[in-house]
C-alpha cells in the first residue's frame, strides 16, 4: 500500500460523526469527541504536509463562508480546509452585499438556505449570531467567532497544538493573559481546556478581566509574576489598541511593562513553558518579538498550521454526520 | 554623621499614644532610641536640651499645591519647601494639578528630583488619576506608582463620568494604589462660590448646596464598594457627608477621610463682606458643619488633616468674590491652627497631632510620622502654648493668601529636623 493510501485509510478510520448538528460553542464537544477530532486533525496535518494534500471527503458539498467581520486568517484557514477536503467554497463578504442594504441576519439566512449549502461558516460581531443562524437554516453551522462570546475552532486548534507539544493536556496549567473581558478566544479555551482536565488561570488588569471570571472555574490574577508562577503554557491574547489609550488601560507602554510577555516574565513560568497567541500579534504591546519568534518556546506558527488541520477535522466530521461526500 | 540627643522634652507620639517626658537619640538621620521618662543621653553626642518644649514627629501634609511647573510666580517647590520647614511640615505631597499635569512617570520623577535637590523637607508627589486631569482617560497609574507616586487624584476636578471613575478604581487595585476623590456632584457644585444658605443668598453669591457633597460621596463610595479600591475621601466639609461616611464604615467599608484645616477653623460667616481670602473650594460651610468636623477629628473619624495649601497671588485674590481664585496657603499656619482644636475645643494634643503625622503616614505607607527606633528623624520641637500673631507678609510662601492674617493663635515651631538635619529654627 502506498503512503498516500495508508494516510487515506487512517483518516477514514479516525473519521467519526460530529457530536452535534452545529459547532457553535466549545461546549458542543465532549472529551472523547474532542480527542477523536484531535486524532483526525493529526492525520490531516500529515496530509497537508504530503504532496497529495487533498482528499475527496466532501466532494460535491458546498461550504459558504459568511464573514460579517473583517478576517483574513480565519476565513483563509476555513477556505483552505474546505478545499483540501474537496468541497466547493463560496465566500460572501456582506459589506458589499444586501446586508449593507439593510437586510437582517435572518433574511440573509433564509436566502442562503434556499441555495442549499451544506456548511455555513459565520463570523459576526454580535454574540449569539451563529446560534440564531443555526435555528434558521438546514445546514451545519460553524461559529467562526460571535462577538466576545465564542470561537470554538480556535479552542480546538489550540488543543491540537498543545496535545502535539505536550502529549496530554490533562494536568497542564495554562495561563490565558490579556483582554479576557472582550475575548471569545478566552471563553472557548476556558471551556475546552477545563473540559480536557487542564488548570486554567486568567491574568490581566482588573479592567480587562471580568469580575466574576473566578466563577468560571479559573484562578484570576492581576499580577503576571504571581499568575505565571509554574505555568506550562502562556496563552497571550490580542489587544484592541483603541482600548489601550486610557479607556481600559492607560497606555501601550504601561500595558507592556506590567502585562506584556517578554523574556523576563516568561522566566517566571515553569521551565520549558510554551507560548501561544491566536494572532494577529501586536508586537511590543502584548508580546515581545524576542519571545514570539523563538521556535524553542513559541507555538504560534504551529497554531496556524493546526488551524487548517483542526478545521478540516470539524468540516469532515460535520459532513460525516450528514452522510459524507455527495 | 554625628549622633544627636533630644533631652528634657515632652514627647508626643500619636503612633504609640505616648505623651510624657523622655529622650530621643538620633543617628545617621534615623531615630535609634526612644526612652520614655528618661532625660539622659550617652556620652559624645550633640545634646539638644528641649526643656519646656514638645518633641513630635514632623507634620505630613498630603495636599500641597505649588506652581511648579507652569505657574512659578505663585509658588515654587523651593518656596513651598521653605514654608513647610518653617511650619514644621517635614513631608509634603505635591498635587498633580500643575501645568503640565503630573500624569506620567517622568513628571513624578521631576517633582521628586527637584524636591530632593532642595535639601529641605521631603517632597513627594501625587499622580493624576486621569490624563491631564481631564476626567476621561486613565493616567499611567502603574508606571507612576513605580516611579514613587504616593496616591492618585484629580485634585479639585471631579471625575464626573462614573464609568471612567469605576475603571480608574478597578485598575488601581492591580497596584494596591490609593485613589483620592473630592466628593461633589459636579453639576450641583458647578459655578458655586460659597456654601448655599442665607448668607450666600444675602450676598448674592451662587451657592453650592451641602447635599452636592453627600451625593458625590454616595456615588464614590458605591464604586469603592464595587471595586475594592483603597480610597481617601478628600476634603470632606459637611456634616451630611460625615453621616454618609459613617454609614458606609458601619457596613464594613474601609475608607480614609481627610479634612482641610480651614474647614476646622472657619465657617461661612468668616466670608464677612466679600473677603476673598476666605473664598475656598469646597466653600466654607455652616458653623454646624465645622463643629461636626471638629468632633470627627476628636472621635478619630478623620484620618488626615491637610493644609490644602493653595497659593494664589494678590492679583488673583483682589477681585470681586466670585472672580477671585479659590484657596488659601496653609503650610506655615498648619500647626498653630490645628492647635486651636486643643486650646479652644479641648482635644487631646495626641488627637490633634495624629491626623497630621501618623494618620497620613499609615495611609501612604511612609516610615515617618512616629517616634520609633528606625523611623527617619523627621522631628519638630514646638511650644504648644506660645502666642503667635499670624502676619501674611512674613510668610515664606510666594503667595500670601492666608485667611489667618492677623489671627492670634497659640503654638510656635522652635525647630524642624528632616533626617536628623535642622532645616528650620526660630
Amino acid at each position: 500500500m502506498s503512503q498516500a493510501a495508508r494516510l487515506a485509510e487512517t483518516i477514514k478510520e479516525r473519521l467519526v460523526p460530529f457530536p452535534r448538528d452545529h459547532f457553535l460553542s466549545a461546549t458542543d464537544l465532549n472529551p472523547p469527541a474532542a480527542l477523536a477530532l484531535c486524532d483526525l486533525a493529526d492525520a490531516f496535518v500529515d496530509l497537508s504536509r504530503s504532496d497529495q494534500k487533498t482528499l475527496d471527503l466532501m466532494r460535491g458539498r458546498t461550504v459558504v463562508n459568511l464573514f460579517f467581520e473583517n478576517s483574513t486568517r480565519t476565513s483563509a484557514s476555513f477556505e483552505i480546509a474546505a478545499r483540501r477536503l474537496g468541497a466547493d467554497v463560496t465566500a460572501l463578504s456582506p459589506r458589499t452585499s444586501s446586508v449593507a442594504k439593510g437586510e437582517t441576519l435572518i433574511d440573509t439566512a433564509a436566502t442562503l438556505n434556499a441555495m442549499k449549502p451544506d456548511v455555513l461558516v459565520i463570523r459576526h460581531a454580535a454574540a449569539g449570531a451563529a446560534d440564531l443562524l443555526s435555528q434558521k437554516v438546514g445546514c451545519a453551522v460553524i461559529n467562526a467567532g460571535d462577538g466576545r462570546h465564542e470561537h470554538p475552532t480556535q479552542a480546538l486548534l489550540d488543543l491540537v497544538t498543545l496535545r502535539r507539544a505536550f502529549g496530554d493536556v490533562g494536568g497542564l496549567t495554562v495561563a490565558i493573559c490579556g483582554d479576557i473581558a472582550h475575548s471569545r478566544v478566552a471563553r472557548s479555551n476556558v471551556a475546552l481546556l477545563s473540559m480536557m482536565g487542564a488548570r486554567v488561570r486568567l491574568i490581566g488588569p482588573p479592567t480587562l478581566v471580568p469580575g466574576d471570571a473566578d466563577r468560571w472555574g479559573c484562578e484570576v490574577f492581576h499580577d503576571m509574576r504571581e499568575g505565571l508562577a509554574g505555568v506550562d503554557v502562556v496563552m497571550m491574547l490580542r489587544l484592541q489598541l483603541e482600548r489601550m489609550d486610557g479607556a481600559l488601560a492607560p497606555s501601550t507602554r504601561e500595558y507592556f511593562r506590567f502585562w506584556g510577555l517578554d523574556r523576563e516574565k516568561l522566566a517566571w513560568a515553569a521551565p520549558g513553558a510554551k507560548v501561544m497567541h491566536p494572532g494577529p500579534m501586536n508586537r511590543g504591546v502584548e508580546i515581545d518579538s524576542d519571545v514570539a519568534d523563538d521556535p524553542a518556546v513559541s507555538l504560534i506558527q504551529d497554531q496556524v498550521e493546526m488551524g487548517v488541520a483542526a478545521r478540516m477535522a470539524v468540516l469532515a466530521a460535520l459532513s460525516e454526520r450528514r452522510g459524507g461526500a455527495a | 554623621m554625628t549622633a544627636l540627643a533630644f533631652i528634657n522634652a515632652r514627647l508626643l507620639d500619636p503612633a504609640s499614644d505616648y505623651d510624657g517626658p523622655g529622650a530621643v537619640l538620633v543617628e545617621d538621620g534615623r531615630i535609634v532610641d526612644v526612652a520614655h521618662g528618661v532625660s539622659t543621653a550617652p556620652d559624645g553626642v550633640e545634646i539638644i536640651d528641649a526643656v519646656g518644649l514638645c518633641l513630635a514627629p514632623g507634620l505630613i501634609d498630603i495636599r500641597v499645591r505649588t506652581g511648579e511647573p507652569g505657574h512659578e510666580p505663585k509658588e515654587t517647590l523651593k518656596s513651598a519647601a521653605l514654608a513647610a520647614a518653617a511650619g514644621g511640615v517635614t513631608t509634603i505631597v505635591v498635587q498633580p494639578d500643575t501645568d503640565p499635569a503630573v500624569d506620567d512617570p517622568a513628571m513624578i520623577d521631576f517633582i521628586q528630583r527637584r524636591g530632593a535637590a532642595l535639601n529641605l523637607v521631603n517632597v513627594r508627589a501625587a499622580g493624576a488619576a486621569t490624563k491631564a486631569l481631564g476626567g476621561e482617560r486613565m493616567a499611567e497609574i502603574g508606571l507612576m506608582d513605580e516611579a514613587g507616586a504616593l496616591y492618585f487624584t484629580d485634585g479639585d476636578h471631579v471625575i464626573a463620568n462614573s464609568r471612567t471613575l469605576m475603571r480608574v478604581m478597578s485598575y488601581a487595585t492591580a497596584f494596591n494604589a490609593l485613589i483620592a476623590c473630592r466628593p461633589a456632584d459636579p453639576w450641583l457644585a458647578e459655578g458655586a462660590t460659597a456654601a448655599s444658605g442665607e448668607l450666600a443668598t444675602r450676598l448674592g453669591l451662587s451657592g453650592a448646596p451641602a447635599v452636592a457633597e453627600r451625593i458625590g460621596l454616595e456615588r464614590d463610595l458605591a464604586l469603592v464598594e464595587q471595586t475594592g479600591v483603597r480610597f481617601l475621601v478628600d476634603q470632606i466639609s459637611t456634616e451630611g457627608a460625615l453621616e454618609t461616611l459613617a454609614r458606609a464604615r458601619a457596613r464594613g467599608l474601609e475608607v480614609a477621610a481627610s479634612v482641610s484645616i480651614n474647614h476646622l477653623c472657619f465657617n461661612e460667616l468668616d466670608i464677612g463682606h466679600y473677603r476673598t481670602f476666605f473664598r475656598l473650594d469646597p466653600p466654607l460651610r455652616a458653623e454646624s458643619d465645622r463643629q461636626a468636623l471638629v468632633e470627627a477629628v476628636r472621635d478619630g473619624v478623620i484620618d488626615v488633616i491637610t493644609s490644602a495649601h493653595t497659593p494664589a497671588p494678590a492679583e488673583d485674590k483682589r477681585r470681586p468674590f466670585a472672580e477671585a481664585a479659590p484657596g488659601a496657603v496653609g503650610l506655615e499656619t498648619l500647626l498653630p491652627a490645628a492647635l486651636s482644636l486643643h486650646h479652644e475645643h479641648g482635644l487631646d494634643l495626641l488627637d490633634v497631632l495624629r491626623p497630621l503625622t501618623h494618620g497620613p503616614a499609615a495611609l501612604l505607607g511612609l516610615e515617618a510620622g512616629a517616634l520609633t527606633p528606625g523611623a527617619p528623624a523627621d522631628l519638630i520641637l514646638f511650644d504648644p502654648a506660645a502666642p503667635v500673631v499670624i502676619d501674611a507678609d512674613a510668610l515664606r510662601s510666594k503667595s500670601k493668601n492666608t485667611p489667618f492674617d492677623g489671627r492670634r493663635l497659640q503654638g510656635r515651631i522652635q525647630a524642624t529636623f528632616v533626617g536628623g538635619r535642622r532645616v528650620f529654627m526660630t
